[in-house]
């Protein structure tokens, strides 16, 4: 293995310290995310998954502890551009056009105008929306949003994606057909993914490694592999690996939350 | 594009019906009225010269002498067509220019004042606006002295910029720009606030400067809220530049028009009617352009339905 792209050591993150009302929203995090991980961030709301997301970003800085990121400091990766974002809004300038947004970071990172435009074409072919590259962003679907604004935070080629329940606002069937993009393009890219959500389902068939968090304060409690086979499609979801991979998380969040609650009946 | 001259024709048309509406229910109220114009029609008791018989609604049913709220007389509300008329004619005797070429000319003049006044107060207001934005200290510091000017009068804070400019169309437009930067800054500061904080982490995570995130997130955010400010603001500079007028002595523009018409108005009040009209044309005609702009500027969802 390559050196790690994501190295976080003890970190503590603690929301208005001092205050009667602190919250400790994550405790003593240790974590490592290798060259084309794809991981995912489950737990219950609250456990500090989407703040861990934004330490790795450099958004929030940690209280105490260190983040790493391919050798530097999380903000030296921020400034040089290392990341890209995919929030669950898609976050889409309303006065741009689908072209213009994925364009907007390459226009902030000075790309020329040729190869803003060359890689404009080349994202939205891999989204699957070149005709809708002049159409304005409330003009498409929630789900079409997304995958714009997933082209945007690839066009510049950032070493990890870095994912906020991206598809937490969209229906059953639009989530599945995304999920399959997101594999395909994650396999296209060599990207490493920082994948924060809610689903189970969504967790096993997209990761290679799923980490449970509890709640108050946000703690790392199971770290699985999913060995599923790579390529991952339609099939995989019916692979009996596959449920019992659902089955150990879903294991694994139950003993997390029940560790917290000690008084609740077992399920 | 297409969409925008569909619509402002659209506009056009509706804005001329609402002028022939208004038109008719001034004739309408008139109509109301009994001869004399203070009481509705048919509840006048008698006439003291006898020219008219006992109101209908006063001989049956009793109801006599209801008052309108405004007299419905030819000097408190004169005839559309005769304020129309008195448009084409000579407003003094002995003189060719009719009354139309004067008002043209001191509308045009007005609103090169109030023009200058839009665009001094509008660039102060969105300073102002992204000063604010940009710094709690700042805000709190000075906002409420933003606000307090604008409790001022006008007509108290008119004189003492003439005395301290002097008498020129550039304290008018000064005296303009003071109603213009308010709206401006209140508007600006509040689209500047707009975007939503993933917006701005989103715009970190690209390492953009305050500068890009102003230029490329924050003021693209903010200008449908300053446009709906500035069409405010086109409209409040006519007024100021009409009150600015008065105390600087300046004799071209329609705060002189309508100072003289008002002065006359017992002997032709369609005259003062008339300079009402344009200086609310003046008004609109700001606003039109105002929002011709917006329409070029501003991509908002075009809701066609």
């Amino acid at each position: 293995m390559t050196k790690p792209v994501v190295v976080l050591e003890n970190v503590d993150m603690i929301f208005g310290e001092g205050a009667a009302d602190q919250v400790h929203a994550l405790k003593e995090i240790d974590l490592q995310i290798e060259q084309n991980d794809f991981i995912s961030l489950i737990g219950p709301s609250g456990c500090g998954k989407s703040t861990l997301l934004r330490v790795v970003g450099d958004l929030i800085q940690p209280t105490s502890g260190m983040a790493t990121i391919n050798g530097k400091s999380a903000r030296q990766a921020r400034l040089d551009q290392d990341y890209g974002i995919v929030f669950q809004a898609a976050t889409l300038y309303d006065w741009r056009t689908v072209a213009k947004n994925v364009q907007l970071p390459l226009e902030l990172m000075h790309f020329s105008r040729t190869e803003r435009d060359r890689r404009t074409q080349a994202m939205l072919e891999l989204v699957e929306l070149t005709d809708f590259a002049a159409h304005y962003p409330w003009q498409l679907s929630g789900g079409m949003q997304q995958r714009v604004a997933i082209a945007r935070a690839l066009s510049f080629e950032p070493s990890i994606l870095l994912m906020d329940e991206p598809f937490g606002a969209l229906d059953e069937m639009t989530r599945e057909r995304l999920n399959l993009e997101l594999l395909n393009i994650w396999r296209k890219t060599n990207t490493t993914v920082l994948f924060v959500t809610h689903s189970i389902t969504e967790a096993v068939f997209l990761s290679t490694r799923v980490i449970v968090m509890s709640a108050r304060p946000g703690r790392i409690t199971a770290d699985i592999a999913i060995d599923l086979p790579q390529p991952r499609n339609a099939e995989t979801r019916s692979n009996v690996r596959f449920f019992e991979l659902e089955t150990e998380v879903r294991e694994a969040l139950r003993i997390s939350e029940g560790g917290q609650e000690s008084n609740r009946a077992p399920a | 594009m297409k969409f925008a001259r569909l619509s402002s024709f659209k506009a056009v048309r509706y804005f001329i019906l609402i002028v022939l509406l208004l038109a008719l229910f001034w004739e309408a109220y008139k109509l109301l009225g009994a001869p004399g114009g203070a009481y509705l029609r048919g509840t006048v008791p008698v006439q003291a010269d006898g020219s008219e018989p006992v109101g209908v609604l006063c001989g049956s049913v009793g109801l006599c002498e209801v008052e309108l709220p405004v007299r419905a007389d030819d000097r408190a509300m004169p005839h559309v067509w005769d304020i129309w008329q008195t448009i084409f004619e000579p407003p003094r005797r002995g003189s060719d220019t009719i009354l139309l070429t004067i008002l043209l000319r001191a509308s045009l003049f007005t609103l090169q004042e109030a023009v200058f006044g839009f665009l001094f107060g509008g660039c102060l207001g969105f300073v102002l606006g992204v000063a604010f934005a940009h710094s709690g200290l700042l805000e709190r510091g000075l906002l409420p002295y933003v606000v307090a000017s604008q409790t001022v009068p006008l007509l108290a804070i008119a004189p003492m910029v003439v005395i301290w400019l002097g008498g020129s169309w550039f304290s008018v437009a000064v005296i303009a720009a003071y109603l213009t930067f308010f709206p401006v800054t209140i508007n600006t500061l509040q689209g500047l606030r707009s975007p939503e904080p993933t917006a701005i982490e989103l715009m970190h995570s690209y390492a953009a400067t305050p500068w890009e995130i102003l230029w490329k997130l924050r003021v693209p955010a903010a200008l449908p809220y300053i446009f709906t400010a500035l069409k405010v603001s086109a409209t409040a500079s006519v007024v100021g530049a009409i009150i600015g007028e008065l105390p600087s002595g300046i004799a071209d523009g329609l705060g002189r028009v309508i100072l003289n018409f008002n002065q006359y108005y017992a002997t032709g009040p369609e005259k003062l009617w008339a300079a009402i009209l344009f200086a609310s044309l003046t008004g609109m005609v700001f606003f039109l352009v105002i929002s011709l702009l917006e329409r070029l500027v501003v991509q908002r969802q075009v809701s066609d339905s």
